[in-house]
């Protein structure tokens, strides 16, 4: 493998931090077993238990805008005062009109903001969140929104069939003094990493199978994870909790082993098993998880993961402000347990995997 | 004439070398055989690989390898017989060798699984089967030996668990093996629970195929370099016999008819029995080609091969060691390299160089590649010098 050059870990001009934020999972459930009911006869081992389907109302506009809402529910701010609307999604509704605008208009955000589209497979959304760091970190603006949504496909009889699911979750980044969780600093590890990827009119991605496991995902967080410890001088035990990518249960927690984390540290960020795979909304639904339980004081890892690839690195430090603001909107827990099951068959109908001329 | 003999060994690590290209493993074998013979130069290359052509777009792959290893102006060719290639392509080093014509050949086995991932990596080993008559319906590999493993457990009664033996044995072993792809041991409940492939083979009934390079330098003893370290293996004999290509054209499904020719043929050869080898390093591609080759090498009557796996009898303290070093199974399976493995690893033993796997006193080893159900069987028999 080529040297790396010196890892760098980014700190913004002034304080910032996370003012608001919030989840959104549709109510729709897909249990494993069924999947393997149609296409294993129910043999074999079920990488999570359940995974959330959207309706057949709902797309990564409908469900950013819910999480968006509840984000500036715990903000407290007026949406005008935004001045960016980032949403990162591989499932944008459009290839050439930003799913930004759209959300933008409907919290009440347009005009003056930025709205563009973020794609960088399931980073996409923490992209967006480290760009928000950095217009408000410069003081280029005060507040800015940053989310991560994806009604995921699986193609089906494929082994990521299991684990494609829908939610998303957003966060209002505005001045430390402000915040619910200030940001201490954010590294990324980025490659040419081709584990999985999707053409522009392919209807499904592809992917590398085996090749996704070590050269992607555990090589990405990895390399983040240990450089961003090194270049701030901490360890797994300086943080109350960890959240990481979570494509299935088990990466998340050999990756949680690795770098010295106990099951408690990612256990209230750990919801892969009952929702799915969220893809950009994987890592920051399950920070919304965390900051629905975590205590002021408490220090936060969060390392995401997108194929192609690349992890983003950061660490939060929960402020008292928390307490009183965290009950303005649901807990992401709450949208867990709202929860309808669903068949094979209406997923089918659903997910418009019929053909229907 | 003087004794054909081992000048040096290489082995890669088995496993994903997603980082690593078909070249640079065969590379890294090269250098360390080269390292090991003091010097010596091959004047002919041959290279064992099944599937490059198809997994990695390449051809030629005898000249590829001999270029990028820095021969110039030597015979390169690739050897190509399924899961033999490795032992085929020694074959092929010792006739150049013990014909006069060169003094030292190079056989190197080089295998790139993962060059492609999914689905066409399994069409590609079914390329090894009879395309017309046997791919052509749907049959892989996997899937043959299951038909197999059902024929054997009906013909004869053989309960279920009987196959566990074998993958477990091989787990066990690769432990003391630096090189084995898996070197964990696999508990018996871990067996039952395993994902099923093609009724009744489950995924520890299948060795792995991997990624991975083995290269064995071969002269006469009278042409070693004085600076070679290593103590003496020579090559004491060939047995190489086929069989028809298709298991349905067999005249009796169940007697691997060309392990026994070989097996026979390669003791005649080293004036030896089978039963004179302290070990025997056989292909367990899959868990039921176990005791149909035990069988046919006269280890076990018909029907019976599975009960030496009942207890300790194949383990290394047993009196018939097998799988010494972790078989295909957990040292893993990198297709035209393996028959080089087992070579590499029988030396080894007879070098007193098998660490925590060593055979005490082990002076001959019966060391076997086959082409899928013993469609070639390609015996060998090394002795300590």
């Amino acid at each position: 493998m080529p040297d790396h050059p010196e890892p760098q870990l980014l700190r913004p001009a002034r304080a910032v931090g996370i003012i608001g934020y919030g989840a959104y999972i549709p109510r729709y459930r897909l249990p494993a077993r069924e999947i393997a009911r149609i296409w294993t006869e129910g043999k074999g081992g079920l990488p999570i238990k359940e995974k959330a389907v959207p309706g057949p109302d709902e797309d990564t506009i409908t469900i950013a805008t819910e999480a968006a809402r509840n984000a500036l529910a715990r903000a407290e701010i007026n949406p005008a005062d935004l001045r960016a609307v980032w949403v990162g999604s591989e499932s944008h509704p459009y290839a050439v009109k930003p799913t930004g605008t759209i959300v933008a208009e409907a919290i009440g955000a347009t005009p003056y903001t930025q709205a563009a589209d973020w794609e960088f497979a399931c980073k996409a959304g923490t992209e967006a969140l480290v760009a928000a760091f950095g217009l408000v970190g410069s003081h280029m603006a005060d507040y800015a929104l940053a989310i991560g949504a994806d009604t995921a496909q699986g193609r089906p009889g494929d082994a990521l069939e299991y684990t494609a699911a829908a939610g998303g979750a957003a966060f209002v980044v505005g001045p430390a003094e402000e915040s619910l969780a200030v940001l201490e600093a954010t590294l990324s590890f980025v490659t040419d990493t081709p584990d999985f990827w999707r053409r522009a009119h392919q209807h499904y991605p592809e992917h590398g199978v085996r090749f996704t496991g070590e050269p992607a995902y555990f090589h990405h967080i990895g390399n983040a994870a240990r450089a961003f410890l090194e270049a701030t001088n901490t360890t797994a035990a300086d943080y109350a909790y960890a959240v990481f990518h979570q494509p299935n249960t088990k990466f998340p927690q050999r990756m949680a082993k690795s770098l010295g984390f106990t099951a408690e540290q990612i256990e209230p960020g750990l919801l892969v098993p009952e929702i799915g795979n969220t893809y950009s909304g994987a890592a920051l639904v399950g920070l919304t998880g965390v900051l629905d339980v975590a205590q002021p004081g408490d220090r936060i890892l969060m390392v995401s993961f997108g194929s192609g690839a690349g992890a983003d690195a950061m660490a939060f430090e929960v402020t008292e402000a928390i307490l009183a603001r965290r009950h303005a909107a649901p807990a992401t827990r709450d949208y867990i347990r709202r929860r309808t099951e669903i068949d094979y068959a209406t997923y089918v109908r659903w997910r418009g995997k019929l053909v229907m001329k | 004439m003087s004794d054909i003999v081992i000048a040096g060994i290489g082995m890669t690590p088995v496993g994903e070398h997603w980082a690593t290209s078909l070249r640079e493993l065969a590379l890294e074998a090269i250098e360390k055989a080269l390292h090991e013979a003091g010097g010596l130069k091959p004047q002919a290359v041959f290279v064992g690989n099944i599937h490059a052509p198809v997994l990695s777009r390449q051809a030629n792959v005898g000249p590829l390898v001999a270029d990028f290893a820095g021969f110039r102006e030597v015979e390169a060719a690739t050897v190509e017989a399924g899961g033999a290639s490795g032992g085929m392509a020694l074959r092929a080093a010792y006739l150049a060798v013990a014909s006069g014509e060169v003094e030292a050949a190079l056989a190197v086995g080089v295998e790139k699984a993962t060059d492609v991932v999914g689905a066409s990596v399994e069409s590609a080993t079914a390329t090894m089967l009879d395309a017309d008559y046997e791919a052509e319906q749907g049959v892989t590999p996997a899937v043959q030996a299951a038909l197999i493993m059902q024929h054997y457990m009906q013909t004869y009664d053989v309960p279920r668990e009987a196959f566990a033996a074998f993958p477990l044995l091989a787990h066990q072993n690769a432990v003391g093996n630096p090189y084995a792809m898996y070197r964990k041991a696999v508990r018996a409940a871990v067996y039952q629970r395993a994902t099923m492939i093609s009724d009744p083979l489950n995924l520890f009934d299948a060795a792995p195929l991997a990624d991975g390079a083995a290269a064995v330098l071969v002269t006469r003893r009278d042409l070693l370099p004085p600076e070679t370290a290593q103590p003496l293996v020579r090559i004491a004999g060939f047995g190489i016999a086929n069989d028809t290509l298709a298991w349905h054209d067999r005249d009796d499904l169940l007697d691997f008819a060309a392990v026994r020719a070989s097996v026979e043929a390669a003791c005649r050869r080293a004036h030896c029995t089978p039963n004179d080898a302290d070990f025997f390093e056989l292909y367990d591609a899959f868990s039921v080609y176990v005791p149909l080759i035990l069988e046919a090498a006269g280890f076990a009557p018909r029907g019976e091969g599975w009960k030496l796996g009942q207890d300790d009898t194949l383990t290394l303290d047993g009196r018939l060691p097998i799988l010494t070093m972790g078989g295909l199974k957990a040292r893993g399976n990198p297709g035209g390299a393996t028959g080089l493995y087992q070579v590499a690893e029988a030396v080894l033993q007879l070098r007193g160089q098998a660490g925590d796997n060593q055979i005490p006193r082990a002076r001959r080893g019966l060391v076997q590649c086959l082409s899928g159900p013993a469609s070639l069987a390609v015996t060998t028999v090394l002795e300590a010098l």
